[in-house]
């Protein structure tokens, strides 16, 4: 398999016409659902449900029932929300930055990264909304003139956070909303039931593929890429401040923001091939979402891995380059203290097995691929463990050092995230196309007029 | 949709790309204005062949992100400078740099929300979902691969047979009318619409009634209303005497207190102690607010046993008597701590510090009463230097 990569590679394969691509595409909307999709379904709603009964003891007895309590006070909660949030940054990644850059490969993927970005967000939210301990008072962290003649602490990390997710979610609806319009109205036209036709209808606003739209839309479509490219850098950096602007030795670091813009991209574009390679193989979607775009993702995964290896490494020297013997404890008792296995785990997963990536065989095989990024989920999910936990187990006061265990209904809460996103995602795939399909016609041979070069 | 007789434009199909940007250039340079190009995806350079004006969209983006901006800052500065300032670390009320990325934030979401709505709703004037255009066999092959142009029947140059030619001669195909739907109107006290207000009404004011008067009310809403603890005041199951309130430890000493040694013998122990202040004008001002406060009922302003009680209770003996004043500041301290014949102890009311201080003040009033005409002279030589 040798490819020239000095030329562009064509972004669909098979030569498909665009009425085809259509028909591809939409062809698991119009097709009732077959006994695999019932049985992922029954799975995923499983742990779903298993996340929402530890969600009712939660809810009703406290946060009491969590394994967090001092010196550990954060723990799987606020895990999960950074593992999560992070997650949805890769959908951002591909749908505003690589527009920017012009990287038309993103077509393909862009509809599903931004969903999941969604999907993510929304599994994300529930963990600090949850961790206030009474959730139906959260309207209070929301600046509002009322009966008690007080704000919010507009200074404080934990309020930039409410802010920050609240509009990263918010406008990333509102960028995957935008972007479905032309779709809608393609189903809305395809389509030959009266209910699906309303629904269609609904949600298209009365959409007509009119060039005078398409001039203003394309324009939209610019400033929103525009304007969440600086947002996706922002989300991740104001989670990181709330590490970063404490003073607790391992969290009180310059280097938290890029370091977890990395690790978010990383993450993120490791649960999207994660998610692709199913969605390709059970959608019939291989000529659109192609190896040659997996293969793509994995470069991305690979850079990004060496990144954050980078910052694991740039966290050591800065620990003994700052003299502070309490910074230096903490990064001696990551590699051999007793989270020491969650150090390793991290370590390999997020480093060493990134790099079979450097072998074209390996990053075009779609087994070596899934089982990398299955291990990178892994890793960077303890990655945050790592940072969140092992530097709260033993700080300053060596009297109050502990050890957190986990109650099954942390565990039932992350089990339960996973869930939630993955019965959101099989919902979607049935819902709406995964594909955009007007994309990626502008983007097959022969969709642009011959003067403009076709494809460039 | 039902059709009316009335012509809203004609259109045409072209199969490929290149067709509709010739059609479309065609179109516009003859002068017409009310046309439009319809294709499944944005064709490149389709802008320029329609003679279309570049977008105006990022003026409305320009104009809500300064809103943002401002609207960031100043709910920021006012909240946390004019209507409530706080310290926070001794940092200024106005900290710029901790103010920026909910500037940021809200920037962003005003910009963003600003520029969709606007579009939507201003430039596309959406939600059409009536337009003549819909449902027509033309929208649904624009919508798949074809390419489509459309003339509308209100432009001025607008000829139903000429543009027919001339989109023959372009090359379109499936030429048609298009014509306007029919327009229904609603009628307001239409029952359905009248009954989905009336099941609006009961559902908000139903569930506005439910939350605010039975779910507050409700575990775990009920802000903690009930706990599993004991209050003070209140019966127990757990105890034997029935009680919440329990007595405290046998031998319990309070914070900061020194038991007094002698507190079990009403007699006067063999050996007092001895008075630990000097007798500073502070510790002169705290005896004095003391005495007034808990001596003077009984034993009068200056101790001569002639209090304002005097007549409903027992006088007491003179605090000027000899036995008095020979005593030690120990013997007196005994008194108010234990209490002597019908006198209680003051030890509840007075601590250790305040008993010494109502001992040294009743010494001073000892010596104000009792002084000798040398004395008297000598103070007031005294007090006659130290007023030069």
């Amino acid at each position: 398999m040798n490819i020239d990569y000095s030329k562009e590679l064509p972004l669909i394969h098979g030569r498909l016409s665009l009425g085809e691509i259509e028909d591809l595409i939409a062809k698991p909307m119009s097709e009732k659902p077959n006994r695999k999709y019932y049985i992922a379904l029954a799975v995923t709603l499983t742990l779903f449900l298993i996340g929402a009964i530890s969600l009712g003891y939660t809810f009703y007895y406290g946060i009491g029932m969590w394994g967090n309590n001092q010196p550990v006070g954060w723990a799987f909660e606020i895990v999960n929300f950074v593992f999560w949030i992070g997650i949805g940054h890769a959908g951002t990644l591909i749908s505003a930055i690589l527009f920017l850059l012009r990287q038309k490969w993103r077509t393909a993927i862009a509809r599903f990264a931004e969903t999941m970005t969604i999907f993510a967000v929304m599994v994300a939210g529930i963990f600090p909304t949850i961790h206030t301990g009474r959730p139906w008072l959260d309207g209070y962290l929301l600046p509002y003139p009322s009966q008690n003649g007080l704000w919010v602490n507009f200074t404080s990390p934990l309020l930039w956070d409410v802010f920050a997710v609240s509009t990263y979610f918010t406008v990333s609806l509102v960028f995957w909303y935008i972007g479905l319009i032309p779709d809608f109205a393609v189903m809305r036209d395809r389509t030959t039931t009266k209910v699906k036709k309303f629904i269609y209808s609904l949600f298209s606003l009365g959409w007509r593929h009119s060039n005078r739209n398409w001039q203003h839309y394309e324009k939209s479509y610019v400033i929103l890429a525009g304007f969440a490219t600086p947002l996706v850098l922002s989300v991740h950096t104001i989670v990181s401040f709330d590490f970063a602007v404490s003073i607790m030795p391992g969290w009180h670091t310059t280097i938290f923001p890029p370091y977890f813009v990395g690790g978010a991209i990383f993450s993120g574009f490791a649960m999207v091939v994660t998610v692709l390679l199913f969605v390709r193989k059970v959608f019939d979607l291989e000529n659109i979402i192609t190896v040659d775009h997996l293969e793509r993702m994995n470069k991305v995964i690979l850079a990004t891995g060496m990144m954050v290896g980078y910052a694991y490494a740039t966290e050591f020297f800065i620990a003994w380059y700052s003299g502070v013997p309490f910074e230096q404890f903490v990064f001696i008792n990551r590699i051999f203290g007793p989270y020491a296995w969650a150090y390793w785990i991290m370590v390999s997963c997020n480093v060493i097995f990134p790099q079979f990536f450097w072998f074209r065989k390996l990053r075009r095989s779609i087994p070596v691929m899934f089982i990398i990024v299955i291990l990178v989920n892994v890793g960077m999910w303890f990655e945050r463990f790592v940072i969140v936990v092992t530097s709260l187990h033993r700080d300053y006061l060596p009297s109050s050092w502990g050890y957190f265990k986990p109650t099954i209904f942390d565990i039932g809460l992350l089990v339960g995230s996973f869930g939630m996103f993955f019965t959101l995602v099989l919902l979607f795939v049935k819902a709406m196309p995964v594909v955009s399909i007007a994309e990626v016609k502008a983007v097959a041979d022969g969709a642009q007029p011959t003067h403009h070069g076709g494809e460039h | 949709m039902d059709r009316t007789n009335k012509l809203y434009g004609i259109v045409a199909l072209f199969d490929t790309p290149d067709q509709i940007i010739h059609a479309a250039e065609e179109v516009s340079g003859k002068g017409y204005k009310k046309f439009d190009v319809h294709t499944p995806y944005p064709v490149h350079g389709m802008d320029d062949a329609m003679k279309l004006k570049p977008s105006k969209l990022g003026f409305v983006t320009l104009a809500f992100g300064l809103g943002g901006i401002a609207a960031g800052l100043l709910l920021q500065y006012w909240t946390m400078v004019v209507d409530y300032p706080m310290n926070i670390g001794g940092k200024p009320f106005f900290s710029l740099p901790a103010f920026i990325p909910i500037t940021f934030e809200v920037t962003v979401l005003m910009a963003t929300l600003g520029t969709v709505i606007g579009m939507l709703s201003v430039f596309f004037r959406f939600p059409d979902n009536k337009h003549p255009l819909h449902e027509t066999p033309y929208m649904t092959s624009v919508s798949r691969d074809k390419y489509g142009l459309f003339i509308g029947a209100n432009d001025g140059k607008f000829n139903e047979a000429e543009v027919k030619e001339l989109f023959s001669s372009l090359g379109g195909k499936g030429i048609a009318e298009i014509y306007e739907p029919e327009r229904t109107l609603y009628d307001a006290f239409n029952p359905k619409f009248v009954g989905l207000l009336v099941l609006v009404a009961l559902l908000v004011s139903g569930g506005t009634y439910f939350s605010l008067n039975k779910l507050m009310y409700m575990n775990p809403f009920n802000w903690m209303d009930h706990q599993f603890r004991g209050v003070p005041q209140q019966a127990s199951d757990f105890f034997a005497d029935g009680r919440m309130m329990r007595e405290p430890v046998k031998g319990t000493v309070s914070r900061g207190h020194m038991p007094y040694e002698f507190a079990d013998s009403a007699a006067q122990p063999a050996e007092p102690l001895a008075n630990p202040l000097v007798a500073s004008a502070e510790v002169l001002k705290l005896g004095q607010k003391k005495f007034l406060t808990f001596c003077s009922p009984c034993h009068g302003n200056h101790g001569d046993g002639d209090g304002r009680l005097n007549g409903q209770f027992p006088v007491p003996p003179s605090l000027h008597t000899e036995k008095l004043q020979k005593w030690q500041d120990g013997n007196i301290y005994h008194v108010i701590a234990v209490g002597q014949n019908i006198m209680p102890s003051y030890a509840s009311q007075l601590n250790v510090k305040e008993r010494w201080a109502v001992v040294t003040y009743i010494r001073a009033l000892q010596k104000a009463g009792n002084a000798s005409k040398e004395e008297v002279q000598q103070y007031r030589k005294e007090n006659a230097a130290n007023v030069k």
